[in-house]
């Protein structure tokens, strides 16, 4: 049954977009955090996709999609003059972090509409299996 | 005789395998649209479907001289791994894109409804087909 690949290979592809959704989240709630745990402000994060073959023998028309990495932003944080900020450093400069609330916007309309477009798949599919099911009656 | 009615049931089943996969295609297509790299790709239906049906003329067919020998025709399995491979093609990008991912959302996305609706008719084929078998049977 190949048409039953369709979820496996939907269904990565819709875990994937939750999980950069989720990324996107946590960016944006950390948008203008001073400092992390460690000391050290935010940096913002990016997951990187990788397509996985999710079918029998690799076959390569079932190609499902896994998150192989979450990398970090290594660019420098913004820094605002404000002397009378506890975390401020000796010249009086607080570092925030270094998230584009802009950029993370753009990135979680397009993890959206992704997610959506794979969900409709798998609906597709489903009223096809079913009709499939009804076969000769 | 018998053949005669199941020839158009054994056609459409073979279509319908078809069409189950290149839906599986495109789908796999839409779920890599964010996938840095991936290379879309499109099945030559037409083609994959005389080499199912065994109405190719250039299809290759190993020849088989003992029970163990993996045959390229009659092993069902085997045949259609092969003739999906072959099929396989990349479709050309229409528009370039940074991290060289071909995949054209909107021509999947037409393909796909163009696939789903002919996966129906290729089912109400088999339904009306069966339909007139059994009407033919029942003699009323």
């Amino acid at each position: 049954m190949s048409m039953m690949n369709i979820f496996n290979v939907s269904g990565s592809a819709a875990s994937a977009q939750s999980q950069r959704l989720n990324v996107v989240a946590s960016n944006l709630a950390n948008a203008d955090t001073v400092a992390g745990p460690d000391g050290q402000a935010y940096k913002a994060r990016q997951v990187t996709f990788q397509t996985q073959l999710v079918g029998a023998q690799n076959d390569p028309t079932a190609a499902g999609v896994k998150v192989s990495s979450i990398s970090e932003d290594q660019t420098a944080g913004r820094r605002v003059h404000d002397p009378k900020h506890p975390s401020a450093d000796a010249d009086g400069y607080v570092t925030y972090s270094n998230v584009n609330a802009v950029e993370e916007m753009v990135n979680m309309i397009s993890a959206s509409r992704s997610y959506q477009n794979n969900i409709e798949v798998m609906n597709t599919a489903k009223s096809l299996l079913m009709k499939t099911l009804q076969m000769g009656q | 005789m018998l053949n005669r009615l199941t020839d158009t049931l054994d056609f459409q089943a073979q279509a319908l395998s078809l069409r189950s996969e290149r839906q599986r295609l495109i789908a796999s297509n839409i779920a890599n649209a964010d996938t840095p790299g991936y290379v879309a790709r499109e099945m030559n239906f037409a083609q994959a479907l005389k080499e199912a049906t065994g109405t190719a003329s250039g299809a290759a067919v190993l020849k088989t001289s003992q029970a163990g020998h993996i045959g390229g025709g009659a092993d069902g399995t085997v045949a259609s791994n092969r003739s999906a491979e072959a099929n396989l093609a990349y479709a050309a990008p229409s528009q370039t894109n940074l991290d060289r991912n071909t995949v054209d959302m909107d021509r999947e996305r037409a393909s796909f409804a163009d696939n789903t609706v002919k996966y129906e008719a290729t089912l109400r084929f088999i339904n009306s087909n069966v339909r007139t078998t059994l009407s033919a049977i029942t003699g009323q």
